[in-house]
């Protein structure tokens, strides 16, 4: 990387499944202003303001012109950055390229979304393919649904398996008081829990929340002289948009974009050996099953073990790589905030401002965004 | 590590009020494999891809989903810019100067035709305090129009005079479908929208894409024995509530030529700027923006127009295009506009071609309700123009 | 316990009944796809003029070789069933204004001939009856309109 950039200071909302004591633009606020108190800074630090959310779901077109004020951009460099799921990612990798550019010292980065204030299923079918998918489509639990339902045929992976994934998740939420759903569970909870599409269960999806991220990405003169909080540098970063369809490959068996992605950001990053090498790691799996399947796209084990990976113990708190300390997506969901709060919770790892959730002596870690038809944006942090 | 980019190539498919034959992966598919035929370029030969368009135009959530084959995204980094067009060439600008990619396809495409624009225009208006009001970009616009016109006492006829050079302009560029020669009186004989906007003063809904390739000054040469250095560029956003600006002057417009010019290095911009185009969405942008971009004095517009400078043959040609007035969409509009400065740098806009040498030309992209937020690129088809990038944009005593 | 009894502040929303219609051409390719849907009851993919992949969605280019796909494959009406599942929960269907009714089945068929797989309702909603590598078939409605919903779904091949 040329420029070097580090993430400074994070802020987020406490996800709540419905946030009616605020509007869309009032919860933007409550992120940014967290951010900026973390930071130790005010507005006028702020160079740029980058934003992102999936319009649709509120109902609400150019949202970000409506946040100005809440966001601090007024007579700022502001742009709008929306790829679906992947959008928080997006947006913090463009927070990234601008401090890396040279033209900007201190970049503000704000994923978001008010999901309450829209339908979420009718939300996620508005993105299906209106001529090939949408008059079929069940939203992402159907295409969850399909995935899982090759993947457990391909490889033996079972229910249980899966069921682990949400076990391992929901109590890391405990530790996380920004998380929607804190609540553990057992296997067998979600093994007896409402079926949604088969395999699927309730307990094996992810939640719909109310939230707000931001980050500050910042130069490094300002990381070191301004910063009151560790830096957690950009080490590698890789984004794969390239997939328009839902059917046409296999999407949870060696996940094209994931594995594509995370083999650019290894060698950015001289990652050989990613379980020796990563501390900790921050995954967006949207469903349990899609855990497993992340573990052996991004090489923690080999094609076919992810289920015996979950099973040996290695992702979980005590084990030798953490996966979703803050408990992940399957605790909290505002989609487009989802995927910075990734970044931001692999941030906090490296700052060592993760609280009760934080894994001992992080130095290296990884965070994964998810989002369209299977797209991946990889992020790679490192402390010095 | 590269401190100045270039453009190489650039490509527009044309806009037309509807192409419905097409859908919008035909549409993208032939703009970017057109430009890349026209460079010569392989598509494994591009690093990255900044893609524009809104997911409200194309009625489809993550609107970049529909195109990433047609692209050529496969394997490569994209990501989309939900804004306008010049916007998204900055942010390819930004990309390349990061250092991780030494060239970026930057393209744009909208197909109005597919949606309900009143309805999407309304939706950009916060369902709280201002949907129920009905308002939408048109409206909007006339209320500006209006602070602008009275405060510096322009008259309908000379909005009129600006639609009429616009639409007469545009008959000869063969990208748009809207232009014809045509007097004010005629400009004003047409439909009032929202007063004191004309049917002929506003942009119309259009179907269309286009698309340029940027490259770092590592790489320029490669694919171009011309190619088009990015001088400057700067953007800045105004206040939403359209009761808290001032809407007679375009302060985000100012702001973001001010940071243009400053990278450029452009003191004088009335004499060191040879070109300009500029997004009139409405007519009477073409008297007010001017103004904003230091061309001439606040509430001079209208005179400079009048004045023949901004003609085709004049000494500062402005929209030789004719501009969004003769036809581009939303999203697609902004990046037009610096295809059609580049186009004029390297003597390649045929028809449209203005006769003396342009060396520095400013590309002008807005978006949201009365131009909300603005970009600025400046041109230069001169390699000792240089971008001043290491120095950052934000400047003491900043609001 | 709800914001309001927690704060004892009374708090409002404003619906907004939104109502976007689209229009989406289906262009060249599209147009020819349903249209054969319509008229012929048959399924066509569309073949890359360099690797030969034929692809279902058709589409004017091939994503890994950037090169145009240039021919129509007659493909199906049979296919593999690569994946399925059978859905219980009810939502909103944009397309119909409705909630759809559950439980139904939902899979991906790679059709014969095709090199992708085309996702579509299955007859069977009893997810102990359905098989992964199952052969299936297309059954088209009687009334038909050039789009997705003339095929009515799969059934297993007898």
């Amino acid at each position: 990387m040329a420029r070097k950039a580090a993430i400074i200071a994070a802020g987020q909302t406490y996800h709540k499944s419905k946030r009616r004591d605020v509007n869309i633009v009032e919860l933007i606020h409550e992120a940014v202003k967290a951010c900026l108190e973390d930071a130790q800074m005010g507005p006028k630090d702020i160079d740029a303001v980058l934003i992102g959310n999936m319009e649709h779901f509120e109902g609400v077109y150019n949202p970000d012109l409506w946040a100005v004020d809440a966001t601090g951009a007024l007579m700022k460099h502001a742009l709008k950055i929306t790829t679906g799921g992947t959008t928080g990612a997006s947006v913090a990798h463009a927070g990234y390229y601008h401090v890396a550019s040279g033209l900007f010292d201190c970049v503000l980065c704000i994923g978001w979304e008010k999901q309450s204030d829209g339908d979420t299923t009718a939300g996620l079918i508005f993105q299906s393919d209106p001529l090939f998918e949408r008059s079929n489509m069940a939203g992402a639990i159907g295409t969850f649904a399909l995935a899982a339902s090759e993947y457990m045929d391909r490889f033996g992976i079972s229910e249980e398996q899966a069921a682990k994934v949400a076990v391992k998740n929901r109590g890391n939420a405990v530790n996380n008081p920004y998380a929607h759903l804190r609540r553990p569970v057992t296997v067998q909870d979600v093994l007896t829990s409402p079926p949604l599409a088969h395999p699927i269960k309730l307990l094996d999806m992810c939640p719909t929340s109310d939230g707000a991220c931001a980050i500050i990405v910042a130069s490094e003169e300002v990381a070191r002289k301004k910063s009151p909080n560790k830096p957690a540098w950009f080490k590698a970063l890789a984004t794969r948009h390239d997939q328009p369809f839902n059917s046409d490959l296999p999407l949870l068996i060696n996940m094209r974009t994931l594995q594509s992605a995370a083999k650019e950001a290894y060698k950015q990053a001289g990652i050989t050996n990613p379980r020796k090498q990563f501390d900790v790691a921050e995954f967006y799996e949207p469903c349990t099953f899609a855990e497993l399947s992340w573990y052996e796209a991004l090489g923690f084990c080999e094609l076919g073990g992810g289920g015996k990976l979950i099973d040996s113990g290695v992702t979980e708190m005590t084990g030798e790589l953490p996966v979703n300390p803050s408990g992940g997506v399957i605790s909290t969901n505002c989609i487009g905030a989802t995927a910075m709060i990734r970044v931001a919770e692999a941030a906090l790892q490296v700052m060592g401002k993760a609280g009760a959730r934080q894994v001992d002596g992080v130095k290296t870690a990884l965070a994964t965004g998810f989002g369209g038809s299977f797209w991946t944006e990889i992020t790679i942090l490192e402390g010095n | 590590m590269s401190n100045r980019v270039a453009i190489v190539g650039t490509f527009q498919s044309g806009c037309e009020r509807e192409k419905r034959g097409r859908h919008i992966t035909e549409l993208v598919y032939e703009t970017v494999s057109g430009l890349m035929k026209k460079l010569g370029m392989e598509m494994s030969q591009v690093d990255n891809i900044v893609s524009c368009s809104q997911d409200f135009l194309d009625g489809r959530t993550i609107s970049n989903r529909t195109i990433p084959e047609a692209e050529g995204a496969y394997l490569k980094s994209e990501a989309k810019l939900a804004g306008d067009g010049s916007q998204a060439v900055f942010y390819g600008m930004i990309r390349i100067l990061s250092g991780k990619y030494q060239n970026c396809l930057v393209l744009a495409h909208a197909k109005m035709s597919e949606g309900s624009q009143n309805v999407i225009a309304n939706a950009m208006f916060d369902p709280i305090y201002q949907r129920a009001l009905g308002l939408d970009e048109i409206i909007a616009a006339a209320l500006q129009a209006r602070a602008y016109m009275t405060r510096y006492k322009i008259t309908p006829e000379q909005t009129a005079e600006a639609a009429a050079k616009a639409l007469t302009s545009a008959a000869r560029n063969k990208n748009v479908f809207r232009g014809k020669k045509i007097s004010a009186k005629q400009v004003l004989a047409s439909k009032m929208l929202s007063s004191p906007i004309h049917e002929l003063e506003a942009f119309m809904p259009a179907d269309g894409a286009c698309a340029l390739m940027l490259a770092s000054e590592q790489q320029a040469f490669k694919w171009t024995k011309s190619p088009v250095w990015i001088a400057g560029a700067g953007s800045a956003i105004e206040q939403y509530y359209l009761g808290d600006r001032d809407l007679s002057s375009a302060a985000a417009l100012k702001e973001a030529a001010k940071r243009a010019y400053k990278m450029a290095g452009i003191r004088h911009p009335e004499k060191e700027i040879d070109l300009v185009e500029l997004s009139n969405y409405f007519s009477f942008q073409e008297l007010m923006y001017p103004e904003a971009l230091g061309l001439c004095a606040p509430g001079k517009g209208a005179a400079l127009l009048a004045s023949g400078k901004t003609m085709a043959d004049g000494k500062l040609p402005v929209n030789p295009s004719g501009g969004v007035l003769g036809g581009n969409p939303l999203c697609v509009s902004g990046l037009t506009r610096v295809i059609e400065a580049a186009d004029q740098i390297n003597g390649e806009a045929g028809n449209i071609q203005v006769k003396k040498p342009v060396k520095i030309a400013l590309a002008q992209g807005s978006y949201g309700p009365a131009g909300q937020s603005q970009c600025v690129l400046v041109l230069s088809g001169d390699a000792k123009v240089k971008a001043k990038v290491n120095s950052p944009v934000r400047k003491k005593g900043k609001k | 316990m709800g914001e309001q009894e927690k704060t004892g502040v009374e708090l409002l929303d404003i619906s907004s009944p939104a109502n976007f219609p689209y229009d989406y051409s289906c262009g060249k390719i599209g147009s020819f796809f349903f249209k054969a849907l319509r008229d012929q009851q048959k399924f066509y993919g569309r073949k890359c003029s360099e690797c030969g992949k034929v692809y279902i969605p058709p589409r004017p280019v091939c994503g890994p070789c950037y090169a145009p796909t240039n021919e129509w494959v007659e493909v199906g009406p049979q296919g593999v069933l690569e994946c399925f599942t059978v859905v219980h929960f009810s939502f909103l269907d944009p397309m119909t204004g409705k909630k759809r009714p559950v439980p139904y089945g939902y899979g991906l068929i790679k059709l014969d001939r095709a090199d992708s797989r085309i996702q579509h309702f299955l007859s069977e909603s009893d997810a102990s009856r359905l098989k992964v590598g199952m052969r299936m078939e297309a059954v088209f409605n009687e009334e038909r309109e050039g789009k997705l919903s003339d095929i009515k779904w799969f059934k297993p091949v007898e």
